[in-house]
């Protein structure tokens, strides 16, 4: 296989089931080795994008490439180079979990002397050797999604695509599903959708958020925070003669603002809450700012947008371009305020 | 079709734990041997003049129209169903594979079955100490039209089962497909408004699909290349029509 940088690249993708657009114009481009998050509501058109770049179903219109092959003329090479856990994991019901790795090693064509030693490997890595002489039907859920990792990883390709791979584990069986994916980071390109965003900030390199068959968002979550948001947020408790404080704001930053003001408890401390544009961390001189001038300062805390809010506030504005009237649709609009 | 003899032994083994393989092949075994019987008994009773196998292949529709429904109403419908036809095709195999070798494994089992049933007259052979009763041109005959015919039978339960994702459903096509080609055709050809007039070109194209008297003919030893081209034919289009049915779902999907 060529040393490619980029392992999968797709160009105005479009797939429309009787006149409904599943996907709706995507391109995106995933580096060798990366492992990518592709968020998104049901029905924004996850598992329909992950079926057209394995080869399961055609598109419409545009263009996929994976390892430098594209898919629509060259399905068989493409399936030789990726593997796939699809939405739901289906398994057959009366196969041994060894039987069935065997089976699906052979169909991926390992080589019948390499296909033992790996077979014993993967169910090493996904924890299932104690269960491999088991009837997969017999098997628990967390136990079914490892075969389903272990058959995607079994001939070593340099794409996996695995659709809702933690669904339905245990935050224990999560964390090895994490190890696992972390671990053929450099290795293999993984895409992966999930619901379950804390998974994927801390196991994806870049997110791709999609919603009504369009990408809304992309990059590190870092990147995707200040995309969004635009700004940084802080959390006060503080007392002191509230009439002040918006000169002491300016004085630290000029874009420096209190956008929420609680009321006072029975200490009089309010909990207030800034915002600025500046992406730098203002808590020192705010703090020292706030104490010159008199303030008493219980707590100052830096607020972290989640991925979560990263992920609703990007869904929506989508739908908001969309409901806009007269607003051409994808096109900008100003972000929401801060939640 | 590098992948066909992984897929067949797959679907061999699939088949043979499956529950249904054993309903099929029990009701055929029993049914097979009620009708053995009761043929031994009409051959103790009187003198007859057709030999005991033209007799015994006579009511092979009957098994047909179960037995290969059940063989074959999981085979496309359940990997639909589960959704394992998903994993199946994003693997370097083709539609084409995983059809042929759905039929194949069936269309083995189905022969074995038949072959199974050898056994009866070799009993009846072995017990009568006649040699008359193993009459080889009508027995090789009623088995090679059994083995030609099922081609056409087994796919098209195959072609019953491409066509939707519920195995029940499945079953009853393929069954009431199998009764109307076998029975429906004999019912055709013996009907004589088809004679008249404008429908005289009809008859001569039931009379080809005319499945008994196909029957007849192999166990006459009377080997006609019209009735071999119109199983190949008819299987190869069965074949090719539940191939196109699994990717036409895939397009819909």
């Amino acid at each position: 296989m060529p040393d490619l940088p980029t392992a999968i690249e797709v160009s105005h993708l479009v797939k429309s089931y009787g006149g409904v657009m599943a996907v709706n114009d995507i391109s995106f481009t995933v580096a060798r080795g990366e492992i990518v998050g592709f968020l998104g509501p049901n029905g924004a058109g996850k598992s329909t994008t992950m079926r057209i770049l394995t080869g399961y179903l055609p598109a419409t219109s545009g263009s996929v490439m994976i390892a430098g092959l594209p898919v629509a003329t060259q399905p068989d090479e493409v399936k030789r180079r990726i593997g796939y856990m699809p939405e739901n994991n289906p398994l057959p019901e009366d196969m041994r979990v060894s039987e069935y790795m065997y089976f699906r090693g052979r169909l991926k064509e390992v080589p019948r002397r390499k296909l033992s030693p790996r077979i014993d490997e993967v169910l090493e890595i996904c924890d299932l050797k104690r269960v491999r002489h088991k009837i997969i039907g017999q098997l628990s859920k967390g136990y079914r999604q490892r075969v389903g990792i272990a058959e995607a990883i079994l001939a070593e390709p340099p794409v996996i695509i695995m659709d809702e791979p933690t669904i339905g584990l245990d935050p224990h069986q999560i964390l090895i599903v994490r190890d696992l994916i972390g671990s053929l980071r450099g290795r293999m390109t993984v895409i992966i959708s999930s619901h379950i965003l804390p998974e994927i900030e801390m196991t994806c390199d870049r997110v791709l958020i999609i919603n009504q068959g369009r990408i809304v968002a992309q990059g590190t979550p870092a990147h995707l925070r200040r995309e969004i948001f635009g700004h940084s947020s802080y959390r006060l408790e503080l007392a002191g003669d509230l009439t002040s404080l918006p000169a002491v704001l300016a004085a630290v930053d000029e874009s420096l603002r209190s956008t929420a003001v609680g009321d006072p408890d029975a200490d009089g401390f309010r909990q207030v809450t800034l915002t600025t544009s500046r992406d730098g961390e203002l808590g020192e001189p705010l703090l020292s700012a706030l104490l010159g001038r008199g303030f008493r300062v219980r707590a100052l805390s830096r607020e972290h947008p989640t991925l979560e809010d990263v992920f609703l506030a990007a869904t929506r504005r989508s739908w908001d371009v969309v409901s806009a009237p007269g607003s051409p649709r994808g096109r900008e609009t100003p972000p929401p305020p801060p939640t | 079709m590098k992948h066909l003899p992984t897929l067949l032994s797959h679907e061999l083994r699939m088949l043979l734990v499956s529950p249904a393989t054993y309903v099929a092949a029990t009701l055929f075994l029993g049914f097979m041997g009620l009708i053995f019987t009761k043929i031994l008994e009409i051959y103790s009773g009187a003198p007859q003049e057709t030999s005991p196998a033209i007799v015994y292949f006579q009511l092979f529709w009957l098994p047909v129209c179960v037995m290969v429904p059940l063989l074959t109403m999981k085979c496309l419908a359940e990997e639909r169903r589960l959704g394992t036809i998903e994993t199946l095709l994003t693997t370097p195999v083709t539609t084409s594979e995983v059809v042929l070798a759905k039929f194949a494994a069936a269309y083995l089992l189905y022969t074995t079955l038949w072959a199974s049933t050898l056994g009866f007259f070799y009993f009846l052979k072995r017990f009568s100490g006649d040699d008359r009763f193993l009459d080889p041109g009508p027995l090789l005959g009623g088995f090679l039209f059994i083995a030609v015919s099922g081609l056409l039978f087994v796919a098209i339960g195959v072609l019953a089962s491409s066509v939707t994702r519920n195995q029940s459903v499945a079953g009853i096509l393929g069954c009431v497909a199998l009764a109307t080609l076998i029975l429906g055709g004999n019912a055709l050809s013996d009907s004589t408004w088809l004679e008249q007039g404008l429908f005289r070109p009809l008859k001569s194209i039931v009379d080809y699909g005319h499945i008994f008297a196909h029957r007849d003919d192999f166990a006459r030893g009377v080997i006609d290349v019209r009735h071999l081209l119109f199983y190949a034919s008819g299987t190869a289009l069965a074949l090719i029509f539940s191939i196109l049915s699994v990717e036409a779902k895939l397009l819909h999907a």
